[in-house]
């Protein structure tokens, strides 16, 4: 493992001000656009509804993860660390859907 | 015997503050804290096979009224909760914590109080399940819990409460392990102890670990749940409001399965130190016996409804957990394979540990096999819940997970001790509980396959079940016997062994170049490690011949001030070493204790007593916060 | 299990002792911790979802219910306009925390003077925006009791109380760490050597927050 030692003085440099707040208004913007979403009736009965709400909150989630909780800049142990057991809880979250025939 | 010779004492244990009561509550050495778990384990080993002497002596023939009904009940749960979470899983735990930083070169664990934490809430834990039964109060719905039977309707009493509680502190006590090991693992392993050099007992512990923080949690959510609808009235596990007694059996087996693992997988580590050195050969196949580990666990999160083929899921998902299950036999399949290339061409040995860790491989594949029978659902609709289901269990784990356990008792005796258990009465110990064992659960493939159930209380005569429930009770008693000799064993050769040096066994890894008992701060010097087995390296350099070799950057090196591996003979103290070594304290068990306090709460809630029972929460949590700031605020060394 | 992680704090020795990856002790506790949290959490959606739909009796999450014996008509229970604005606040916590952090990384720097540099003003506010939080489902869960759903209710009530209520209660440990932090910052200044802790605490925020994410499409907006 020593070719996987960070050295002291950070490998790993946290992004800056400024792209905090671009985050920052990303989280926002997605937010707004799925409290909006929410309240077009025509949209909520389409078939679309349910994968686009998803799909922003799935973009949330990556958003903080990578940028906030700095994975994208970090060490590679603690995505192996915290995607290994995300996707195990995914997986047995969607068996337990199809077992309860939920989908 | 002239054995009783003294052994050479490091200076540090003849002060008094290191040896009596205080010291104990107070330690935070890892090798102190395993010996903690491995006298607590034993203990309650005795506790759950006098449960199963119990079982089996009502029994032994048709119509016996040895112990009522009732209490039949509260036996069988609490020998299935009593061997699972009170013996196999805090005796793997006391392998964990004496070898993990022992086989990895480091000094303690990452975190030596949160280490001593998980101790004594198992202790204290263990207590709070198992002492209701002397008023007849133990938990009586089975060590799987299924609701309703557990929920409120049908279990009403105390009983089930001590169940949901105490798995409640019990996992608390194995997470804060976990994280405890996971970060001890990656972070702590000497110079040059690369992943793929780990022994192998630390590797199936890795894998363990992760098994652990990823189960732990899906128990413990539905115990909430189970929790809440017996305390404060949801609906969870209700069928009248909508609620689905499947959801608990799904996610107690999300669980149960991977636990499955966690029983055996130490197990499978600790037969995997023994095999090579008392072959004197490399474990075949190295990098495929950790692959393989990894893989067992990474399949045991997909395996888990093949336990529950008969409540009908439909024969998409009967198919899919059919072939998962059999996929896992093979990773399984190939760990004993590999045991065997071990030993093939090896000059072998045949200690009491060799032939325990022999008895693993051929017990374990009997289990292995009936379990791939269960694979399959057509076939496991006509075995499930009878007595061959039984036999299947017993025979992966007691010829298995506590088999492999002895095996790992008798080789680290000596590294724990100083002194040598003794080999005649171990061949005693090991026979007998060889016989004893097979005489017990063979015959239960028998009677299960002529349709006896589990769990029942008793049965008639004549539907051909009476012999075998003879053999299997007078098994019983064998293993009895068997099990008293090894006590005895173990305590008179504590004092009596013969002296063992640094290496009795002529091992291969780490643990065995320091000496035994090892010295508070185990390494006097970082030791640099150059392959798979460094010890070997240095005293039968033909046999690493083959084997990777190479050398850590200078600079980590410098860093760790790590020398080459040598037998080290340091008899000085940390202190004249000036080896920082954590203080003693308290804290951690005053923590725990306000943790079971806590959840003792809800008993008396349970009792109807509002008043107390929100005292003593409330005084439980905030003792459990201020020892947890006290804790926090003082430092570590 | 927060006891665990919090137990974690302060016992590590990495600066004295050398370390194989030359990674915080804590820190790799921390993101084990939060990989284990992952199956709590994904353990209390998953029944929230398979019981979805499933209660016999209202009051429902999304439609209004008319109780057949009493004939009273209940609303829809969720109230989103009020969820929206405590999401937005949670979001913004996280905001401050990075910030609080960066704060603190770069004590005593050109760029970190003033109020908008000091860790003090950012701890604060993180801590602020988490009781805010708290207040909001205060709020709610209260109006929810008095339109009558409470934990007893039915399988939504059950398995929604739950599922919210734990991550109120990680939120309300999130706080307590935040404001203990804040004590240390304020009765002896917290400095660059300090960020690794203040890191730690804001893996545990940031993760509280990101379940919330999830929390707030799968329960509040798809019907």
């Amino acid at each position: 493992m020593s070719t996987d030692r960070a050295h002291a003085d950070h490998a790993h440099e946290h992004p800056t001000w400024k792209q905090y707040k671009w985050v920052a208004l990303w989280l926002f913007v997605i937010t707004v656009l799925e409290v909006w979403a929410y309240y077009i009736p025509a949209f909520v009965a389409s078939k679309a509804f349910v994968p686009s709400l998803l799909i922003m909150s799935a973009a949330k989630f990556v958003i903080v993860v990578m940028f906030y909780m700095h994975l994208k800049y970090d060490h590679h142990l603690f995505r192996k660390l915290f995607t290994g057991p995300l996707i195990i809880a995914g997986c047995t979250l969607v068996a337990f859907l199809f077992l309860f025939a939920k989908v | 015997m002239a054995t009783s010779a003294a052994i050479p004492t490091n200076a540090h244990a003849a002060s008094s503050e290191q040896t009596g009561l205080w010291s104990w509550l107070t330690t935070v050495d890892h090798k102190r804290i395993g010996i903690l778990y491995l006298y607590t384990a034993l203990f309650y080993f005795l506790v759950g096979g006098l449960e199963a002497v119990l079982i089996r002596t009502q029994l032994a023939k048709p119509n016996l009224s040895v112990v009522s009904a009732d209490f039949y009940n509260q036996l069988f749960t609490m020998h299935g909760t009593t061997m699972v979470f009170l013996v196999v899983m805090p005796l793997s735990a006391a392998f964990f914590n004496y070898l993990i930083p022992l086989q990895i070169g480091a000094r303690d664990v990452a975190f030596p109080r949160l280490n001593a934490f998980s101790y004594w809430v198992y202790a204290l834990g263990g207590l709070f399940i198992t002492l209701p039964i002397f008023w007849g109060l133990a938990p009586d719905g089975g060590w799987f819990g299924y609701a309703p039977l557990s929920g409120p309707t049908y279990g009403g009493g105390f009983n089930m409460d001590f169940w949901v509680l105490g798995l409640q502190i019990l996992g608390i006590s194995s997470l804060a392990a976990a994280f405890n090991f996971i970060t001890t693992i990656i972070n702590m392993r000497a110079p040059g102890m690369t992943l793929m050099r780990m022994p192998m007992f630390t590797w199936m512990s890795f894998v363990v670990q992760f098994l652990v923080i990823l189960a732990f949690p899906v128990i413990t959510a539905a115990l909430f749940f189970l929790q809440f609808d017996r305390f404060f009235g949801t609906h969870f596990f209700e069928v009248a409001a909508g609620g689905d007694p499947l959801l608990w059996q799904h996610l107690f087996w999300v669980f149960g399965h991977p636990e499955v693992y966690i029983l055996i997988l130490p197990a499978f580590g600790l037969v995997s130190e023994v095999l090579p050195t008392h072959s004197r050969k490399p474990l075949f196949g190295y990098n495929v016996m950790a692959y393989s580990g990894i893989m067992i666990g990474f399949l045991g999160f997909g395996v888990w409804a093949h336990h529950m083929f008969s409540v009908g899921m439909g024969p998409v998902a009967d198919s899919i957990f059919s072939v998962a299950t059999m996929l896992i036999g093979i990773p399984t399949g190939v760990k004993i394979f590999n045991w065997i290339a071990t030993m093939y061409g090896g000059s072998l040995r045949f200690p009491v540990a060799m032939k325990f860790a022999i008895g693993l491989i051929a017990m374990f594949t009997i289990g292995g096999i009936s379990g791939v029978m269960h694979s399959s659902p057509p076939s496991d609709l006509q075995q499930t819940d009878t007595y061959f289901i039984v036999a299947h269990f017993h025979y992966v784990l007691f010829g298995g997970a506590i088999m492999g356990i002895f095996a790992g008792i008798y080789h680290y005796f000596p590294k724990i001790t100083g002194r040598f258990m003794s080999e005649k009465l171990g061949e005693w110990h090991f026979w007998l509980n060889f016989i004893g064992l097979n005489l017990t659960f063979f015959p239960m493939h028998y009677s299960g396959m002529l349709g006896m159930p589990r769990r029942i209380y008793t049965y008639d005569a004549g539907q051909g079940w009476d012999l075998f429930n003879l053999m299997s009770t007078s098994g019983t008693y064998l293993l009895l016997v068997s099990g008293l000799i090894f006590a005895y064993n173990f305590f008179s050769s504590r004092k009596n062994g013969a002296p063992a040096g640094n290496d009795p066994w002529g091992a291969p890894t780490l643990e065995w170049s320091i000496p035994s008992p090892p010295p508070e701060y185990n390494f006097a010097q970082i030791p640099e490690v150059t392959s798979r087995y460094p010890m070997w390296d240095l005293k039968a350099p033909d046999r690493t011949a083959g084997i990777a070799h190479s050398h850590a950057d200078a600079g980590v090196i410098a860093e760790a001030h790590a020398v080459p591996v040598h037998e080290e003979t340091e008899r000085r103290t940390a202190k004249e070493l000036g080896i920082p070594i954590p203080f003693p304290t308290i804290k951690p068990l005053l923590v725990a204790l306000g943790i079971v306090v806590l959840f003792s709460g809800l008993i008396v809630l349970h009792a109807g007593n509002f008043p107390l029972a929100m005292a003593t929460m409330l005084g439980g949590g905030a003792f459990m916060v201020g020892s947890l700031y006290a804790w926090l605020t003082s430092p570590l060394e | 299990m927060a006891t665990a992680t919090a137990a974690g704090a302060h016992e590590a020795h990495e600066h004295t002792h050398y370390t194989t990856t030359g990674l915080n002790h804590r820190k790799i506790a921390m993101w084990a911790f939060i990989g284990s949290e992952c199956m709590l959490f994904g353990s209390l959606i998953t029944t929230y979802l398979v019981y979805k739909g499933r209660s016999v009796v209202g009051p429902f999450p999304h439609q209004p219910w008319t109780d057949p014996v009493s004939g009273k008509v209940f609303p829809a229970i969720l109230d989103i306009p009020v969820t929206s604005a405590s999401t937005f606040v949670l979001l913004m916590s996280s905001l401050f925390m990075v910030l609080a952090l960066a704060a603190v990384e770069n004590k005593g720097k050109p760029g970190y003077e003033g109020l908008l540099g000091s860790s003090k003003f950012w701890l604060a506010s993180t801590a602020a925006a988490g009781v805010i939080f708290l207040v909001f489902q205060a709020y709610e869960f209260t109006s929810f009791v008095h339109l009558g759903l409470t934990i007893k209710t039915n399988l939504f009530g059950s398995s929604f109380y739950t599922l919210t209520g734990f991550h109120g209660a990680h939120v309300a440990v999130g706080v307590l760490w935040l404001m203990t932090m804040l004590f240390i910052d304020i009765k002896r200044g917290l400095t660059p050597k300090d960020a690794i802790n203040v890191d730690i605490m804001a893996l545990y925020w940031h993760f509280v927050d990101v379940v919330w994410i999830a929390i707030f499409t799968l329960v509040y907006l798809i019907q």
